[in-house]
């Protein structure tokens, strides 16, 4: 075991693995977090704490991260390339292993454009891949970038994103085998709509033995409203929502769209069980974090898999 | 060619302060080119400026001088000449240029005209656009001549970001291309796709300090004893 967390053990033993999403508060609110994290508890293996997401500050994705393992949830740690350089990327890495952390997630980040702070200066010292990389040979090689010495190396899970949807579509593939030679060890992708292509996207993984190497967790956010479908389809760069999905939620009724969206989603779910090369599902359930269980629930995955936790390894450098 | 921008004519009062006598020192090289900073920007600031001042009741004095280049010492002599009549000199040079002027009158305010916005090419008569961060450290012979440092709004090394639009643009906006999908387009349509299929490693960044280049044929010339 490279870490000793849930999400890997779950991964190895073979089971589907559920991932959730919680989105720190605008504030020091801890109670939000405990609210955020309560109905996920027992739901998902991990959950994932983004990192100013969208470019918006918030709590820390690490000190959100501790108060979910107050609470008992495993976090997954998002960490992006837009806010910290290489030596505050090591430092916080380390200070997250040393508190209980077990699974990171690397990622560029949004331009900084977007969010509070527009004109802020973007870091991006290093990229994701390279972040990949530098976790991995920091807790396989218990070495810094630099090349010296670490004292006791960090055990993380490392995990690393996907966007199928992406252009250009068939370089998508080869970007994954990068973050997979780079280190990653599982991935999430960014929110499915589009099945087809999602299928065409996973086939080739499967034909290059991506999947073999990597767990994929395949992204599933549910759509909650026309408005929100339309959103996701317009204006989010990069996602693909196809026509026919849109139509359906305008085709039932406006108090059942919510029901309707959960219901996709499930269908969704369904599908991805049986596609070879899937090892799971990442889902983001967009502040409406109190309607997981219901999800996973109706989508059969309960009750969540209790892998007994293997005994703790020695750190790299000492066995 | 290093590019700049005109600074606001409120800034430039405002930097100009209460000086009455003025040397507006205009240059003949790149900012020249970009028609930002040569002869003829230097006239039509005068304008606006004499306009501007009398309007409040005059009192500022002017004189035009624009010579060859202001990055080096051959050129000066005339300036170097008429620069003690003035309280302080306004330079329509590069932010380099600004520095050197300073540098040789440090008695005097030296006042830059212009913001300077970068290292780019002409897209048109007075349009261009950026290209270069001077990283020092080149990729293009890897990237399809296409820079990710500049034209990646996240300089990524291992691009394309999960942002890209369906139409090959940016995140951050959908008019400006994204840099890794023309990056693959362009090594695609070379049959040099492997040059991006391997991992990047993280660079390091050798524009973090002030950087002096001596080249080669010249470094017995400037070394020291
Ligand atoms: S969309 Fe392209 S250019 Fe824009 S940040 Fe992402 S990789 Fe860079």
């Amino acid at each position: 075991m490279k870490s000793g967390g849930n999400l890997e053990a779950v991964l190895v033993a073979g089971h589907f693995a559920v991932t959730g999403e919680l989105g720190p508060p605008r504030g020091s609110n801890v109670d939000a977090v405990r609210k955020k994290a309560a109905p996920l508890k027992g739901m998902v293996d991990a959950v994932n704490i983004t990192d100013n997401q969208t470019a918006v500050v918030r709590m820390s994705s690490w000190a959100t991260s501790l108060i979910c393992i107050q609470e008992g949830l495993e976090p997954n740690y998002q960490m992006v390339c837009r806010d910290r350089n290489r030596l505050a990327m090591q430092a916080d890495i380390l200070g997250a292993s040393a508190l209980g952390i077990r699974n990171m997630l690397a990622l560029s980040g949004d331009h900084q454009s977007f969010g509070d702070h527009p004109k802020c200066k973007g870091v991006f010292d290093i990229d994701s891949i390279q972040l990949i990389n530098m976790v991995k040979t920091m807790r396989d090689e218990s070495k810094f970038l630099s090349g010296e010495a670490i004292d006791g190396p960090p055990r993380l899970f490392i995990g690393a994103a996907a966007n199928p949807f992406g252009e250009p579509f068939e370089f998508r593939v080869h970007r994954l085998a990068k973050k997979v030679a780079a280190g990653a060890d599982f991935i999430q992708t960014q929110c499915i709509y589009n099945m087809e292509k999602f299928g065409r996207f996973i086939d080739m993984a499967n034909d290059m033995g991506l999947t073999q190497k990597v767990h994929i967790l395949a992204g599933i956010t549910p759509l909650k409203s026309l408005p929100m479908a339309k959103y996701m389809a317009t204006s989010v760069p990069g996602m693909d929502v196809p026509e026919a999905l849109i139509k359906r939620i305008e085709g039932v009724d406006k108090k059942k769209r919510a029901d309707e969206g959960i219901k996709i989603a499930c269908e969704q779910i369904q599908e991805l069980r049986e596609m070879k090369g899937v090892a799971g599902i990442h889902l983001m359930a967009i502040e409406w974090e109190h309607k997981v269980p219901e999800i996973v629930e109706r989508a059969g995955l309960l009750p969540r898999p209790k892998v007994a936790p293997p005994p703790p390894q020695p750190p790299a450098g000492e066995a | 060619m290093i590019v700049a921008s005109r600074k606001s004519l409120d800034e430039i009062l405002g930097l100009l302060g209460s000086c009455k006598k003025v040397l507006v020192l205009g240059c003949g090289g790149c900012t020249s080119i970009c028609l930002a900073g040569g002869q003829r920007e230097v006239r039509d600031l005068c304008a606006e400026l004499d306009a501007r001042v009398r309007d409040h009741g005059g009192g500022l004095t002017l004189h035009e001088l624009t010579i060859e280049r202001q990055c080096n010492e051959t050129f000066f002599a005339d300036a170097d000449a008429l620069v003690k009549d003035y309280e302080a000199v306004l330079s329509t040079a590069c932010g380099a240029g600004v520095q050197f002027v300073a540098e040789r009158h440090p008695a005097l305010p030296v006042l830059p005209a212009l913001n300077t916005a970068f290292v780019g090419f002409d897209k048109g008569v007075g349009w261009y656009e950026e290209n270069c961060r001077t990283c020092g450290d080149c990729v293009l012979g890897e990237t399809g001549g296409i820079c990710p440092v500049t034209r990646c709004a996240k300089s990524l090394f291992n691009g394309p970001c999960g942002g890209t639009r369906s139409e090959g643009t940016c995140e951050v906006d959908k008019t400006v291309p994204c840099a890794w999908f023309e990056i693959h387009k362009r090594l695609k349509g070379q049959g040099r796709l492997a040059l991006i299929t391997k991992v990047r490693p993280a660079r390091e960044w050798e524009n973090q300090t002030r950087r002096s280049v001596i080249q080669e044929p010249y470094k017995a010339r400037y070394a020291k004893p």
